[in-house]
């Protein structure tokens, strides 16, 4: 029967390769030719409006003068860096610990309501970032909903902040706050590192930026809690009641067996969350357009800014490629950090 | 209820002591009030859609209107809201569609069917779930330049008609159902693709779904790829991409009363979705949580 097996071989090989072709299609396509085009475009200086054919190689000069010549390109991409880098520090962490937190509370044994309480926070995740942009704007405005709450819950102390258009940094009012002004604070705050000054680099997000990112967690959570759920139901009771015999109060358990137990699947929500917040884009155009003074230019606005609004294709193609390499190493490092092993 | 659940029944009495109950009680505490600022933004915007522009400028926290108007709804009206809704609903049904059918397929394949080249291909379609989708903008761009897809339908469905974390999830699942069920319809005589289509898709219901409700919310909900593919002709405009203009082109005061019923309406289809499907919903998510 030996032409009978090599017979269903060959079948077996034409029917993969023709349940594949639909799928493949696509994918070479508009996956891995726009791939080696991204390569390719960022070393030449295609304005997105000539024929694609015209544009003329450059060599690494987008590179350059992203990173290294000093002008206005150089500063708006270490600004943007910044800026993206000031959204991931602040949201990944809060998104995580908050969801864990949740999800632990939401899976105790005796609690009723689970269902509505899942709902109610998993809700924001399904509604289009665009709607729930242009909601937040409207609670944001200077007598919105946001300044009334926190002017409720201080008794009044809260100054209403205009959030969309202050430019203000949170470190810089922390310093001014306790006397340190550019001004007149030491001599190394005014030297200048990579298009920025020192006194820049550390101003900490602003009051604008801090909107989107408190927006941006509150949108996220219910995802990630409801990853943490399934995480902790996985989790088999024995491990909790040998805990329990042993005397273990609630934040130890928590700390020593549900922490250490749920570790490959923090690192994916931290993987997801660094992921999703360097490519912060749609929440940034609809709500500030990269300002006030430049403070919510993120890298992915900067890449569709400069490719298609200002007509360097080339330029923002190279951001982009730049932008991934940044993922990446983030994702290895956070991969040691996280010690992964324990996912394989 | 305590009674009829054996785990609970279970539970010595003294177990559940005063810090338990505390615990419980705080817990209800924290959850309700989270609860609340997560729905509020939500219902004081369906009452602000339905508020008049002074009344709102006057007060924009007040939650009960003092007079009721659909005056919103009849500004965005203008706008050609109604056409943006059909072009979300055809476009992310088209690519649910041909998602749904081509994904199974390739996961199929790659779960089922011994074919050479078959692990490469799969290792390189989960290298591309690594690549962030704004390094794909400007050439996804190129590339619909060329093929003069740029302001067309064709343009927003065919580059999203197939997506690796598809081909992934369904190829997870394909590999999880036992393998006896194709071999008795082998025995029977159906070829592949009667065996695909007749005892192997029913039985996927369950990753099926997911990957329905993943699929269409993902196309209903994106902005950054239809704003690349519609430039010019505003009446292929999406949901989405329209709301983002509406921001912009209802003059120098903002119209709060039409943006936010934009958003209402952006909103709601997908909203009656989650409340008719939720369990799917939740089930997808840590599902695909688990496999990441």
């Amino acid at each position: 029967m030996a032409s009978g097996i090599k017979g269903q071989d060959r079948e077996d090989a034409v029917a993969g390769w023709l349940f594949m072709t639909p799928a493949l299609i696509v994918f070479i396509v508009f996956l891995i030719i726009p791939i080696i085009f991204a390569l390719y475009f960022s070393l030449t200086d295609w304005n997105g409006i000539s024929p694609p054919a015209e544009a003329n190689w450059v060599g690494l000069d987008n590179y350059q003068t992203v990173l290294l010549e000093g002008g206005i390109r150089q500063s708006d991409f270490f600004k943007a860096l910044k800026n993206t880098t000031y959204f991931a520090i602040g949201v990944v962490p809060l998104q995580t610990i908050l969801s864990l937190l949740l999800a632990v509370i939401i899976n105790q044994r005796l609690l009723r309501y689970k269902e509505f309480f899942r709902t109610a926070y998993y809700f924001p995740s399904i509604t289009s970032s665009v709607a729930i942009s242009l909601i937040f704007l409207f609670l944001y405005q200077r007598s919105g909903l946001v300044n009334n709450a926190l002017e409720f819950l201080t008794f009044g102390a809260w100054e209403p902040v205009a959030w969309m258009s202050d430019a203000r940094g949170l470190f810089h009012i922390i310093l001014e706050a306790l006397g340190v002004t550019l001004r007149d604070g030491p001599e190394f705050l005014r030297g200048e590192l990579l298009g920025l000054t020192v006194w820049d680099w550390i101003s900490g997000p602003s009051v604008a930026l801090m909107a989107i990112m408190i927006m941006n967690t509150w949108t996220t959570i219910g995802t990630m809690m409801i990853i943490f759920v399934a995480a902790l139901q996985d989790i088999p009771g024995s491990v909790y009641e040998a805990a329990q015999v042993d005397g273990a109060t609630a934040w130890p358990t928590f700390r020593r067996i549900t922490v250490p137990l749920l570790r490959p699947t923090i690192f994916f929500v931290v993987t997801l969350g660094l992921i999703g917040t360097y490519q912060v884009f749609d929440q940034i155009y609809v709500m500030s357009s990269g300002g006030p003074a430049k403070t919510t230019l993120t890298m992915a606005y900067m890449v569709y800014r400069n490719g298609f609004r200002n007509s360097e294709m080339g330029l923002g193609a190279a951001i982009a490629i730049l932008l991934f390499v940044i993922i990446f190493v983030l994702t290895l490092i956070q991969r040691r950090i996280t010690g992964s092993e324990a996912e394989q | 209820m305590a009674s009829i659940s054996p785990t609970i029944a279970e539970t010595p009495a003294q177990e559940v002591d005063w810090t338990a109950r505390l615990r419980l009680i705080l817990s209800y505490a924290i959850l309700f009030l989270l609860a609340f600022t997560f729905l509020y933004p939500f219902l004081l915007t369906v009452t602000t859609s339905l508020k008049t522009l002074p009344e709102i400028n006057e007060n924009p926290v007040a939650l009960i209107p003092e007079t009721w108007t659909l005056e919103g709804y009849l500004a965005m009206q203008n706008l050609n809201v109604g056409r943006w809704m059909f072009n979300s609903a055809f476009v992310a049904l088209a690519i649910t569609v041909g998602n749904v059918l081509f994904a199974s397929m390739a996961g199929y394949a790659l779960a089922r069917i011994p074919f050479p080249g078959g692990n490469l291909l799969f290792l390189t379609i989960l290298g591309t779930m690594m690549i962030p989708g704004i390094v794909l903008l400007i050439p996804m761009f190129i590339i619909l330049k060329q093929v003069n897809f740029i302001d067309t339908y064709m343009g927003l469905i065919f580059p999203k008609v197939t997506t690796a974390f598809g081909v992934f999830l369904m190829k997870q699942f394909f590999e999880s159902i036992p393998k006896d069920l194709e071999e008795a319809a082998r025995i029977d005589g159906a070829n592949r693709l009667q065996m695909f289509f007749r005892v192997i898709l029913p039985i996927a219901r369950p990753a099926l779904i997911a990957l329905i409700i993943f699929t269409f919310q993902g196309a209903w909900n994106d902005f950054m790829f239809p704003l690349i593919v519609i430039s010019v002709r505003q009446e292929l405009y999406t949901l989405p991409l329209g709301l983002a203009v509406l921001r912009g082109g209802l003059g120098e005061s903002l119209q709060w009363n039409a943006i936010l019923a934009g958003s209402l309406v952006t909103t709601l289809p997908m909203a009656v979705i989650f409340i008719f499907f939720q369990r799917y919903f939740l089930e997808g998510i840590s599902y695909t949580g688990l496999k990441g």
